[in-house]
């Protein structure tokens, strides 16, 4: 049923189809309102049998739902930020273990300084945990990928991330057309764990394992993955010959089939870079997006299928390794080794700073002439960049610099438009 | 494209007005996107939501930096932000105040735009009579469906009704068709005015 809802409600009620045993869940913002939502719902007895477990932190919510896991019960969870870094000893642990956990990261900056908005770099920061990460382009696939998710989850034994862009998606009201029962209960069959701690059937899960074996565990892990780069497109291709949608996938391309100038980009930036695109082909320009769904496993073949025949890539990331550059780009300029593709790197989007179509627009046309280094730091204010270090250069007490920066621009901005 | 930029402060229900201006849009069948600008939702720190509708799907999801419509709920932003920002030069203003432009020093709008594009509302006190709080978001979406007409009086009460259960729902409707009323005579005033 097509409904003008928010994105968070659309993945809670999408979830909640998908029938989940426990959830566990610690309040951070921007994913606050699909856990609400979810709890709402166990309350109300919409959602059952479900245990909704209040817990005392991120830890303790990745704990439980490991525990859940372990015992055969279908998990969900969803964090942020923080939050996710919170409980990042047991994301590692969740894939180690080989539990097929959904949890939604409602995508958010990570500090300090501190910053509730939007950018990728939560994500990043798990990225080599060993969890699937697929990230969404609107709210239809948001809801859509948790489907998929815990279908892809259970039958690999791997934990899947949904990535959704804290505020700019979990906060957003458009239409997005809700699943029916029905069909969730046909495409997601009741959870049969591979493993499971039954007081009947003893078992061991967790053991420790010594320099005889882990290696070998490790690639196990590894070999999952990359069997999830074969269910992945076919799970998605089962969707949409049921829903007609085309959310999920690998990869998604637009008008990049015969581009010469490919833009590459995760989540909901790929809207506004569409609308950028289209106005740059009016200009003349041969140029064409393509979106990265699922950034682990990281579809290298289709990747450089799907870029190969680009004499340029420009690889536009909302998070970036500090003292090295594009983290997503990296990838990208592995997958294309040995072509003569040549890689640009865009950082934009920290902190949730707006990525407008009006500096797209820009910086397409500046590829264009030849004008962008390897490396660029879009809408970057270089003139406070260099007070700051013109600051510290000639001061030693030269205190802290987000404080610093904050007072060089003046009155806070709360409020202003941009 | 139509694109509405709503100011007010925390707790003014402005983040819900551009939900509910979505959901109104979408219940006539068109597209619609509403999102806050985030973060500052604390009770009197300036809030900015945003609002498009289009007859096709809407990609993008930069900030509403170029209005067509700029609806202000708090009146003491004036001086504050930066209100009329990228607004287009037919573009419309709807602002909550009892007072006129002229009153609020914001004459020099009437150089810049089109006089039937400029109203004021005396949104807060049409919530106090029909709601009973000085939540003047509801008045405010009836007073621009009768100042833009991009979206009808009975899609903003059925949406008011369906966002507020019982009651409340409905005199937030009252409240938005009585300042439905009041912009709607005084559009047809100010034609009659031109036309003699």
């Amino acid at each position: 049923m097509l409904a003008q809802i928010e994105g968070s409600r659309a993945v809670a009620e999408t979830v909640a189809l998908c029938r989940p045993e426990v959830v566990c869940a610690y309040p951070i913002s921007p994913q606050t309102h699909i856990i609400e939502a979810v709890g709402v719902m166990v309350k109300e007895g919409r959602l059952a049998p479900c245990e909704f477990i209040n817990v005392e932190s991120e830890f303790a919510a990745m704990s439980v739902a490991i525990g859940a896991s372990a015992t055969g019960a279908r998990a969900y969870t969803a964090t942020a930020s923080q939050g996710l870094l919170y409980m990042i000893e047991a994301v590692y642990n969740a894939a180690g273990l080989g539990l097929p956990i959904v949890m939604t990261l409602a995508n958010r900056a990570i500090g300090a300084p501190i910053n509730i908005w939007n950018d990728h770099s939560d994500a990043m920061a798990v990225r080599d945990s060993g969890w699937i990460q697929l990230f969404a382009e609107t709210n239809q696939e948001a809801a859509d990928l948790h489907v998929q998710a815990f279908r892809l989850a259970e039958e690999l034994s791997v934990p899947v991330m949904v990535c959704m862009d804290g505020f700019i998606l979990t906060h957003a009201f458009e239409g997005v057309d809700l699943l029916e029962q029905s069909f969730v209960d046909s495409f997601l069959a009741p959870y049969d764990p591979r493993q499971v701690l039954d007081v009947d059937h003893p078992v061991s899960i967790g053991a420790m394992v010594g320099p005889e074996a882990f290696e070998e565990v490790r690639y196990l892990a590894h070999l999952r993955q990359l069997e999830a780069l074969e269910r992945i497109p076919a799970i998605a291709a089962e969707f949409t010959a049921a829903t007609g949608r085309h959310s999920g996938g690998l990869i998604h391309s637009y008008r990049a089939e015969d581009a010469t100038t490919i833009v590459v980009a995760m989540g909901s930036v790929l809207g506004t870079i569409k609308d950028a695109v289209d106005i740059r082909r009016e200009a003349g320009e041969s140029i064409g997006v393509v979106g990265i769904t699922s950034f682990r496993p990281f579809p290298s073949a289709q990747v450089r299928e799907a870029l190969g025949h680009a004499s340029q890539v420009v690889v536009i990331e909302k998070a970036f390794s500090i003292g090295h550059g594009g983290i997503l780009a990296t990838d990208v300029a592995m997958a294309l080794r040995g072509s003569d593709c040549v890689i640009r790197e865009v950082v934009a989007g920290l902190g949730g700073r707006p990525i407008t179509r009006q500096s797209l627009e820009r910086l397409f046309y500046r590829v264009e002439q030849g004008e962008v280094e390897s490396l660029l730091f879009l809408d970057l204010d270089v003139d406070v960049v260099n007070r700051e270090v013109e600051r510290m250069r000639s001061t030693r007490h030269s205190g802290p610099s987000a404080e610093n920066v904050l007072r060089d621009l003046g009155e806070p901005r709360v409020g202003q438009v941009s | 494209m139509f694109q509405v930029r709503i100011h007010g402060r925390g707790g003014q229900g402005v983040v819900t007005a551009a939900e509910i201006l979505s959901v109104v849009a979408f219940d006539e069948g068109r597209q619609a996107q509403a999102f806050p600008s985030f973060g500052s939702e604390r009770t009197g720190a300036p809030v900015v939501s945003y609002c498009r509708i289009d007859d096709r799907e809407i990609r993008t999801r930069e900030p509403v930096m170029a209005p067509d419509a700029v609806i202000v709920q708090d009146v003491t932003l004036i001086n504050q932000v930066d209100l009329f920002a990228g607004l287009s030069p037919v573009g419309f203003v709807l602002i909550n105040t009892s007072r006129s432009f002229e009153e609020l020093g914001l004459a020099d709008l009437y150089s810049r735009f089109a006089r039937a594009h400029l109203a004021t509302c005396p949104a807060t006190d049409i919530a106090l009579e029909h709601v009973g709080r000085p939540l003047p978001n509801a008045a405010l979406l009836g007073a621009f469906a009768a100042l833009t007409g991009e979206v009808s009086l009975d899609a903003v009460r059925t949406a008011i009704r369906d966002r507020f259960a019982g009651r409340v729902g409905e005199r937030n409707a009252d409240a938005a068709c009585a300042s439905f009323d009041i912009i709607t005579a005084w559009r047809e005033e100010a034609a009659r005015v031109g036309a003699d």
